[in-house]
C-alpha cells in the first residue's frame, strides 16, 4: 500500500500531562502497527506539523483522531472543533478528555483562586502581580494568548463525541484491544459499535474485578491507607475503612490498584449507567457506615477528610455539578 | 433575579408511607403551605439516591426538602437511617461546591403529622428565600464558543 492510500490517524493533547501518548507508546510493538496500517498525519508530541496544515485538511479526511485533554482554554476549544471537522472518527481517550480528570479538579475554585496560586505562590516571584492576559500592546502590535475559560469542559461538551476511552491513563493491553479493533474495521472484517459507545474497557465495575474478600461492611472509622500501619493484605480495603472507589468505578483496569494494595481512586471514571459518580459513591460509602446516630455519623463521616476531592478525583468536569458556585461565577 | 421577587424553587422528596401522606392530610385538612415546594413520592426515603439532589440543584432548585419516618418506625426497618446518613455527607459535599449545607433539609413526619409538616414546609421556604436563589448555570445543551484565530496566529504560522 502506498503510504497516501492509508487511512489517516492523529492525536492531539490538549489539558492534560502527556500520560495518554505514553500510554500509547507504552503499547510497545503495536505500535508498529499503526504505522504499518494508517498515516499518520498529525501528532504534537510525535511528529512536527502545524495547526495550519490540520486546517488545510480535507473535511473528513483523517479517519481516526484520539483526542485526550480537557477543554481549558479557547485554543483547546478550537482544536476540537478543528479535529472534529477534519476527522470521520473523534475519540475522547483517556481521563481528562472523558470526564475532566485532575485538571478538571480546578473547577472547584474560581479562576481568580487558580491564578493567585499559580502566579503568586510562595515560590513564584512576582511582585507586580502580573497576570497572563488574552490581548497585551506591545510596540510591534498586539501579542495574543489563549482565553482561559473559567470552567473545564469535557470533549463532549464542545463538540460531538463518537466514541470514548476512559482511563488514566487507558491500560496499554486495553489500547491495543481497540487499536486492533479499528484494523479490523479498515480491513472490513468487524464493524464499528454503536456510537458513543464507551469502549477499550468494561461495564461493570473495579469491584466485580476485585480478587479481595468481601463479607460484610460496617463502618465506624474511615481511615486514609497512609495513616494505617497494617492493611489486611486480602480484605476488601472499604470493609477496612479504607475510601475505596471500586464500587462507582468501572471495570477495565483488572482491579491493579487493590490488588496492589491501594484503593481505586476512580481513574476508569463511572461503571455502566451511572449518571453522577460522586452520588454513586455517596449512596455506597453512607451505606456501609454502621451508625444510626447523627453525631456519631458525622463523627465517622470527619474521617473522609475532602469528600468531594474523594468522590469526584477524575470526575468534577462530567458531574451534574460540573464546578463549584464560584467557579461558575467567575469571569 | 430581583430578590424582591425572588420565589424559591423547593423539591421535596417524600416517603409514600409518611410524609407523602402527611402533605395529604395536610391538604383535607385545608391546612395552608405556600406553593414553592414540589413534592416527588418515593417509596422510602432510603429511595433517595443523592443523583436526584444533585438533579435539581443542576436544574434551578433552590433548596431541596427530604422528609422520611421518624427514626425506628420506617415501613423497611431501616431504610430512613440510610436517608440519615446520605443527607450529612451530601452536606458535606454541597459545602465544597459552594451550596450552602442549609439549601439541604431533611425532616421527619409521621403521616399524622400534616400540620407539623406544613409548618416545616413553611419555615425552610422562609429559609431558602433568606439564602437567596441559587441559580445554577442551566446546563443542557449548551456548546462553548470558540474565540479565536489560534491556528492562524501559530508560531511559524501565516
Ligand atoms: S471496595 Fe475496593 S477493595 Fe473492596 S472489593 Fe471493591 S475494589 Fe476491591
Ligand atoms: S483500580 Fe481504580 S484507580 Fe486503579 S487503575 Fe483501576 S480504575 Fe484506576
Amino acid at each position: 500500500m502506498s503510504a497516501s492510500a492509508k487511512p489517516k490517524f492523529a492525536m492531539y493533547w490538549a489539558a492534560s500531562c502527556g500520560g495518554c501518548e505514553i500510554a500509547v507508546l507504552n503499547t510497545h510493538e503495536k505500535i508498529l502497527d499503526v504505522d504499518a496500517n494508517f498515516e499518520v498525519v498529525f501528532w504534537p508530541v510525535a511528529m512536527d506539523a502545524k495547526y495550519k496544515d490540520v486546517e488545510a485538511m480535507p473535511d473528513r479526511s483523517i479517519l481516526l483522531t484520539l483526542f485526550n485533554g480537557g477543554i481549558r482554554t479557547t485554543e483547546n476549544a478550537e482544536l476540537a472543533h478543528l479535529m472534529r471537522q477534519k476527522s470521520q472518527i473523534l475519540v475522547a481517550f483517556g481521563s481528562c478528555a472523558c470526564e475532566g480528570c485532575i485538571p478538571g479538579l480546578a473547577n472547584l475554585s474560581n479562576k481568580q483562586a487558580l491564578f493567585d496560586t499559580v502566579y503568586n505562590s510562595p515560590s513564584t516571584t512576582n511582585s507586580q502581580e502580573t497576570r497572563p492576559q488574552p490581548e497585551t500592546a506591545v510596540p510591534e502590535g498586539t501579542l495574543k494568548i489563549p482565553y482561559f475559560y473559567p470552567v473545564l469542559k469535557t470533549l463532549d461538551q464542545v463538540v460531538d463525541v463518537d466514541y470514548y476511552i476512559p482511563g488514566c491513563p487507558p491500560e496499554s493491553h486495553q489500547i491495543s484491544a481497540v487499536i486492533d479493533l479499528v484494523i479490523q474495521v479498515v480491513q472490513g472484517k468487524a464493524l464499528l459499535p454503536a456510537k458513543g459507545a464507551t469502549i477499550g474497557a468494561g461495564e461493570s465495575t473495579v469491584c466485580d474485578e476485585c480478587p479481595r474478600q468481601r463479607n460484610i461492611k460496617a463502618i465506624k472509622k474511615f481511615t486514609r491507607i497512609q495513616e494505617l500501619k497494617v492493611v489486611d493484605p486480602a480484605l476488601c480495603l472499604l470493609e477496612q475503612g479504607i475510601p475505596c472507589n471500586g464500587p462507582a468505578t468501572r471495570s477495565g483496569c483488572g482491579a491493579l490498584c487493590p490488588q496492589a494494595g491501594a484503593q481505586c481512586i476512580g481513574c476508569y471514571g463511572p461503571a455502566a449507567g451511572v449518571i453522577d459518580y460522586g452520588a454513586r459513591l455517596m449512596t455506597a460509602f453512607a451505606s456501609v457506615i454502621d451508625s444510626t446516630d447523627p453525631q456519631e455519623i458525622d463523627a465517622i463521616l470527619d474521617g473522609l477528610v475532602d469528600p468531594a476531592g474523594q468522590f469526584y478525583r477524575f470526575n468534577l468536569a462530567s458531574s451534574l455539578l460540573r464546578a463549584s458556585r464560584s467557579a461558575w461565577k467567575s469571569q | 433575579m430581583n430578590t424582591d421577587t425572588f420565589e424559591p424553587v423547593i423539591i421535596g422528596f417524600t416517603c409514600n408511607w409518611c410524609s407523602y401522606r402527611a402533605a395529604d392530610l395536610a391538604g383535607t385538612a385545608r391546612v395552608k403551605y405556600p406553593p414553592n415546594v414540589r413534592l416527588i413520592r418515593m417509596m422510602c426515603s432510603g429511595r433517595l439516591d443523592p443523583t436526584f439532589v444533585l438533579k435539581a440543584i443542576a436544574g434551578g432548585a433552590d433548596g431541596i426538602l427530604i422528609t422520611g419516618c421518624h427514626p425506628g418506625e420506617c415501613h423497611y426497618l431501616e431504610q430512613n437511617y440510610k436517608a440519615l446518613r446520605r443527607f450529612q455527607l451530601l452536606r458535606r459535599t454541597l459545602a465544597q461546591m459552594g451550596i450552602r449545607p442549609e439549601r439541604l433539609k431533611l425532616v421527619w413526619a409521621s403521616a399524622a403529622e400534616g400540620v407539623k409538616l406544613a409548618e416545616e414546609i413553611t419555615c425552610f421556604i422562609e429559609e431558602i428565600r433568606a439564602l437567596g436563589p441559587l441559580d445554577w448555570p442551566a446546563l443542557t445543551g449548551e456548546r462553548i464558543p470558540v474565540a479565536s484565530g489560534f491556528i492562524s496566529a501559530e508560531e511559524g504560522g501565516r
